[in-house]
């Protein structure tokens, strides 16, 4: 197996008193569709951050593509879809194709103009997520799933090798959100991009997930889809109940 | 009827200077708004408020010439959006705290000044509504050069900008210096405002920086045709303002805004109009 996309060595973190991540030991392999699942508060979204680097872990490191947090500036490999995508100030003026030119403004950088190639990959990235058709609408117009596949537009134009997806489908129909996990199942497939998706659908995420993690403060499950599957009711309620030490680890 | 506007040196500067800010004011304004930091502006304005009357004061009692009130609203102005940033970042979960607290503390240094300097008198009731007789070449040179200043940088970092304004957090995520670019965008805010108050005056200028863009809002799709419209707009008001302002007498800030304000409801009657008629049509 080639080295892991994430690796999290011994994360503790706790905002003031209280300790929402505790000794958290934990990989994304290169390629997976990770999903991870656990109950409200039990520090899903601390951890993105930890990765994300917009929170730093108490104790223990955090290694990205190869390198250690500190000194990992390759910030347009890392692509994140988040909740707050739902709730974006939906009166903005900005065509989705403007909308979709912003994953490119790291990387093109400071003092430097969008040139003709870079328009390209932007109408490269609203084909791939099926929207060309509305290119030049503004996105609030759009609805929410269509909303979400172009945030997920915004992140693949700059090429990640590993999209974070905080509960993307918070407020999507369903017929839709099924579009959309058709669509990461493409992603990882045919593009080769690590997914990491925080998600409360367990149901249609076992179907399309290659690894699955159970966080609550503690890593509390971490296997393969048919195994979680396979859990007791009583294995699930510990999760979400009284914390239970079993981690399995499959690699 | 424009006539006048090319006889007379006076009406001149103030005409070309009216160009420029109707090009820069909306320009800014436009990211105030979608940045729901329209209310920076009132607190700037009053902030370059306090360093006119500084100005006033030095020139007054002091008989220093050196330091135009040009100079030292603009320099009263940018320290005031440095203090706004800070401010911002001291009360991050009230954010628009360091309005009122700028605002403030600019009309009270106002106060001070102007009572040191013995009181109102005609200059300073010209700084507060706008003129078109208070431009001066020395003034509109100045104005010309803060105006290519800022349409160079705001047309190199349009896209830091534009993206920060959408989305901070993603922004930040994706490596652009938030904390910088912000500072950069408000200390171009402050020089706008200053440069706009010979004009339209302190009490008016945040209208300069937000109606147009209010009104194109309302009809533009996307963010460029946006910026443009609100360009448009902003021009409009200042010429018909600045024209009817001298020949009816009334400082040119009253006319312009009036003159915004009519473009705002008319815009918004014209988007009604559209999708009633697009209402209508789909019933068909």
């Amino acid at each position: 197996m080639t080295e892991p996309v994430v690796s999290m060595k011994n994360i503790t973190y706790a905002y003031e008193q209280k300790k929402v991540l505790s000794h958290i030991n934990f990989e994304i392999p290169r390629g997976a569709f990770m999903g991870l699942i656990g109950p409200n508060g039990g520090g899903k979204t601390t951890l993105i951050k930890l990765i994300l680097g917009l929170l730093k872990p108490d104790e223990g490191t955090i290694q990205l593509l190869d390198q250690p947090m500190d000194k990992f500036n390759n910030w347009n490999k890392i692509g994140f879809v988040s909740q707050k995508a739902n709730s974006f100030n939906k009166g903005f003026p900005a065509t989705v194709f403007e909308v979709v030119s912003m994953g490119l403004t790291a990387k093109v950088g400071y003092l430097k103009f969008f040139k003709k190639k870079h328009k390209e990959k932007i109408l490269q990235a609203i084909d791939q997520v099926g929207m060309l058709d509305y290119a030049y609408e503004n996105i609030g117009n759009l609805s929410g799933g269509q909303q979400q596949r172009i945030f997920i537009a915004r992140s693949l134009v700059s090429d990640p090798e590993l999209l974070i997806l905080d509960e993307p489908t918070v407020g999507v129909d369903y017929e839709n959100v099924k579009r959309f996990y058709e669509l990461l199942h493409r992603l990882n497939d045919q593009r080769n991009i690590t997914l990491l998706l925080v998600t409360h659908d367990t149901g249609i995420m076992t179907e399309h997930a290659t690894d699955i993690v159970c966080l609550n403060k503690t890593l509390h499950f971490h296997g393969k889809p048919e195994e979680y599957s396979s859990l007791s009711e009583k294995d699930l309620s510990g999760f979400y109940g009284h914390p239970v030490n079993i981690v399995t680890h499959n690699h | 009827m424009i006539a006048d506007f090319f006889e007379f040196d006076f009406l001149r500067y103030t005409f070309l200077t009216g160009i420029l800010i109707g090009i820069i004011a909306p320009l800014l304004g436009t990211f105030i708004v979608v940045r729901r930091l329209s209310l920076i502006a009132d607190a700037l304005s009053h902030v370059t408020l306090a360093g006119i009357a500084f100005g006033l004061m030095l020139e007054k009692k002091f008989a220093v010439t050196m330091i135009t009130p040009l100079y030292s609203g603009m320099a009263f102005s940018v320290i005031g959006s440095i203090f706004i940033e800070k401010l911002r970042s001291v009360y991050k979960a009230y954010q628009e705290l360091a309005i009122p607290i700028i605002l403030s503390g600019g009309v009270g240094l106002s106060v001070i000044f102007i009572s040191i300097a013995d009181g109102f008198n005609t200059e300073l009731f010209n700084y507060l509504f706008g003129s078109v007789s208070a431009v001066s070449l020395n003034d509109l040179y100045t104005i010309l050069g803060i105006s290519i200043f800022i349409i160079l940088v705001v047309g190199l970092f349009y896209k830091e900008l534009f993206t920060l304004s959408f989305d901070e957090e993603h922004a930040t995520i994706s490596g652009i210096h938030a904390k910088r670019i912000h500072l950069l965008f408000i200390i171009l805010t402050a020089l706008v405002i200053a440069a706009s108050i010979r004009i339209v005056g302190v009490l008016l200028v945040s209208a300069l920086m937000t109606l147009p863009v209010a009104a194109s809002m309302r009809l533009a799709k996307g963010f460029k045709q946006m910026l443009f419209l609100s360009i448009v707009f902003g021009e409009l008001a200042v010429i018909i303002g600045l024209i009817s302002g001298y020949y009816l007498s009334i400082p040119p800030g009253g006319t312009i805004v009036m003159v915004s304000i009519i473009i705002l409801l008319v815009s918004i009657s014209l988007k009604r109009f559209t999708f009633t008629a697009k209402k209508v049509r789909e019933a068909e």
